[in-house]
């Protein structure tokens, strides 16, 4: 299991391997997600944003959440990493890989992971646009996302 | 002794990245909040909004109490991913 917090872009192979090498027992099946910035928002373009995380705290809290992916859905292996500071436009911003012995496990996971992390992990965007820097706002279907794995119909 | 730390709208509101303060027995967080709050109007406006608390790193809310060395952090809502 392992949770990155960097300022610099990842390479998604090296990632997967790190994934595979780390994975008991090999798993049947591996999914990836790769999140990048946007280049707009509800109110028009933006030009990049940037990150703050708390050291510390953030891999805690996103280590704790991996468990909690593994526990729930018997994962083989979980990575994450997660940038901070400042991103372009389309720069790759978070990556998650679950392993599993059966894809839907794997699919339930990363998605699982993504929803929660919008929620539990302290991250926070600003965004650049028509010359300010503005924090981004929660957003309500990202609250909703993450409630529906609460509920004990869903896994 | 106590740390205290902010991140995000908190941080920029209340315009101290981190301090500390003595701490005194049977403290919890909603004391330290309030007395923040007289201290510095800057505090009253960074905690008027919805506030998250970890106490040494994990969530937990105003009522938790308070020991010496602790580090108490003010959030808003995150929005990674």
């Amino acid at each position: 299991m392992f949770a990155h917090i960097c300022t610099e872009d990842f390479d998604q192979q090296s990632l997967y391997d790190e994934l595979l090498a780390q994975s008991q027992p090999t798993p049947g099946a591996i999914v990836t997600f790769t999140g990048l910035v946007r280049d707009f928002n509800a109110h028009g373009p933006i030009e990049g944003m940037s990150l703050e995380h708390y050291p510390g705290m953030t891999e805690k809290a996103l280590l704790n959440l991996l468990e909690q992916a593994t526990q729930r859905f018997d994962l083989a292996g979980v990575g994450a990493v997660h940038r901070v500071g400042e991103l372009a436009n389309f720069e790759q911003i978070v990556w998650v890989g679950c392993g599993a012995s059966h894809r839907q496990h794997a699919f339930d996971a990363a998605c699982f992971i993504m929803d929660t992390l919008k929620q539990a992990v302290p991250l926070w965007k600003k965004e650049y646009q028509h010359g300010e820097a503005r924090w981004v706002a929660v957003k309500s279907s990202d609250e909703h996302a993450a409630m529906t794995w609460l509920t004990p119909s869903k896994n | 002794m106590i740390t205290i730390k902010t991140f995000a709208q908190i941080r920029e509101i209340s315009g101290r990245a981190e301090l500390t303060i003595k701490w005194q027995a049977d403290m919890t967080v909603d004391n330290l909040m309030e007395q923040l709050a007289l201290q510095d109007a800057a505090w009253a406006n960074a905690f008027t909004g919805n506030v998250l608390i970890a106490v040494n790193k994990t969530m937990c809310n105003a009522q938790q109490r308070l020991n010496d060395n602790d580090e108490v952090a003010f959030f808003p809502p995150v929005t990674g991913g």
